[in-house]
């Protein structure tokens, strides 16, 4: 007997079987779940009576559905030329520096996980970033240090 | 004849009146009313591909049939690109209202926006937005509900077919066409995907008429749009204008004074160097080399502090990564020109290497199946034409 895992079940009862609810789906297990795993893939390919292949071809389609862990929180840096002209480059340094890991790694103490994304349309407030879905803009080295200081205390 | 003058216009985001009665009015109209208006104002699409918006109704309109769908393309993810987003923030019962709109040319009774994943945080305020609009609805006795589908970060996913194809649970790998997807879209269903813009300015020539709107812009480039403007400017954000100005108008009010360059349309647009200002104008017409181009609204400034390798380097890992990788052209073709700019500026290739990576980016124009791929020729030619010596030292 396949053990049911109760994330997938309400994700898949939520939005329904038919594979149009398939990003929902992969959305609401990547939110409760951090990321999707190899099994995850499969199990919510069998719920929905989809090949593993075909969900495993969609999840690793997209940008936002994690397939490795994650920290509690990621941070995107935009790179898209308009924020670097602003000085992203400075912004990913100052995260590098307060958080001491490199671009795509993962604190210690699994609170952030550093990427880079490309343009989040706020190249009129650039420099900008998102952590997890929130953005911030106009950033400086100094007022993002703040933030993630402000993260921390959460 | 385009005009040559900047003109700031407010049809976007005035708040001068109700939305409501707005589209209370226009649903008094019979729809063939409503196509026809839309026509006559010479609407294009403003999420930069430019067709014709009232035909594309039309073409819904006349398909059988009594499952159709409308959806609003708010997958806004060109380069230097934020209108959608402000537009979403600040008039969504505006782009709800040119939604109702097509919904009740077209006969279809559920809609969707399509927000991109990086606007997930408007997600509250949109969901208030859509409880008044429902009872609205439930007051004109339109039978129409609109929901939000939610994007999972892929630049492609703003072409619409394959918009589509990632809300019927695939990768976002574009469809060939024809069949349009007014004829066969979502679930092979006659489906109206529209721009965020595009839906405001349907909605509001139905409040001020197709004359007004036409008087504005020129032959072919009717009306006003939104543009993006960032970069090298002391003025970066949102400004609405009338379509037909020259660059020269337009780096007169934005520029910082030294502009190098503009890139009109993103990544994917074109980039116009300073000795052609005077002689480019915004509007639709013209073809890809012509001296009229084209945008979704992104307008990047670059003074001549900037390094233009840098730009089209960024330009192109961007293509890179976003290629869907689903044909050869593009799927390769992107990865070789990035390959071959860095290979030309490190002096291992040599300078005439860029006659062939130009002629691939030809060669990618015509084979690509998608606006993707075929565009990234816009972007790498423009830039390695105008600023060949940039590229090589």
């Amino acid at each position: 007997m396949r053990k049911r895992e109760s994330a997938i079940v309400a994700a898949v009862e939520k939005h329904g079987k038919e594979r149009k609810n398939l990003l929902p789906v992969l959305q609401d297990v990547k939110r409760v779940k951090n990321y999707l795993s190899r099994s995850d893939i499969s199990e919510i390919a069998a719920e929905m009576g989809l090949s593993s292949a075909h969900v495993y071809g969609v999840a690793s389609f997209y940008h936002f559905l994690d397939l490795e862990t994650r920290g509690q929180n990621i941070i995107w840096v935009c790179k898209t030329i308009s924020c670097y002209m602003k000085g992203s480059n400075d912004i990913l340094m100052a995260l590098e520096d307060a958080l001491k890991i490199k671009v795509g790694e993962t604190t210690s103490d699994g609170k952030f996980t550093l990427l880079q994304t490309n343009c989040i349309g706020w190249c009129h407030k650039g420099p900008a970033i998102l952590i997890n879905d929130t953005p911030y803009t106009d950033l400086t080295p100094e007022t993002v240090t703040d933030i993630i200081g402000e993260y921390y205390k959460k | 004849m385009a005009k040559q003058k900047l003109k700031r216009v407010d049809l976007i985001f005035s708040q001068e009146c109700s939305c409501r009665d707005i589209i209370g009015a226009a649903l008094q109209k019979s729809k063939e009313e409503i196509v026809s208006e839309l026509i006559e104002s010479g609407l294009k699409g403003r999420g930069g591909a430019g067709f014709p918006t009232g035909l594309k109704w039309k073409m819904a309109m006349e398909e059988k049939g009594n499952k159709k769908y409308v959806i609003c393309n708010a997958d806004e993810g060109e380069p230097g690109t934020f209108k959608d987003r402000e537009i979403l923030d600040r008039v969504a019962t505006k782009v709800l209202g040119g939604m109702a709109l097509a919904a009740y040319v077209t006969g279809a009774r559920e809609g969707f926006i399509y927000l991109r994943h990086e606007y997930k945080f408007l997600i509250p305020k949109l969901e208030k937005v859509l409880v008044k609009f429902h009872e609205w609805m439930d007051e004109f006795d339109l039978d129409f509900r609109v929901s939000l589908f939610i994007g999972g970060g892929a630049y492609v996913c703003g072409e619409e077919t394959s918009l589509i194809e990632s809300m019927e649970g695939k990768r976002g790998e574009p469809r060939n066409k024809p069949p349009y997807p007014s004829n066969s879209g979502y679930l092979g269903k006659p489906t109206v995907v529209n721009n965020v813009e595009t839906l405001v300015y349907a909605l509001m020539i139905m409040r001020i008429g197709a004359d007004k709107f036409k008087a504005m812009g020129f032959e072919g480039s009717t009306g006003s749009k939104l543009f993006s403007v960032s970069g090298d400017t002391p003025k970066a954000g949102i400004y609405e204008l009338e379509l037909g100005m020259t660059l020269d108008e337009f780096v007169k009010e934005f520029g910082d004074g030294d502009a190098k360059a503009v890139q009109v349309g993103g990544a994917s647009g074109f980039c116009v160097p300073r000795k052609r200002f005077a002689e480019t104008h915004i509007g639709y017409q013209g073809g890809l080399k012509g001296f009229s181009l084209p945008t979704g609204g992104s307008m990047m400034i670059f003074n001549s502090s900037r390094s233009m390798y840098n730009v089209l380097h960024n330009y192109l890992e961007f293509f890179e990564e976003e290629s869907c990788g689903q044909c050869t052209p593009c799927r390769v073709g992107c990865q070789q020109l990035l390959k071959g700019i860095e290979a030309v500026k490190r002096g291992e290739k040599s300078q005439k290497y860029l006659s062939d990576l130009l002629r691939l980016a030809e060669t990618m124009e015509l084979t690509a199946k998608c606006g993707l791929g075929q565009s990234v020729g816009n972007s790498f030619s423009s830039i390695v034409e105008n600023f060949r010596e940039e590229m090589i030292y």
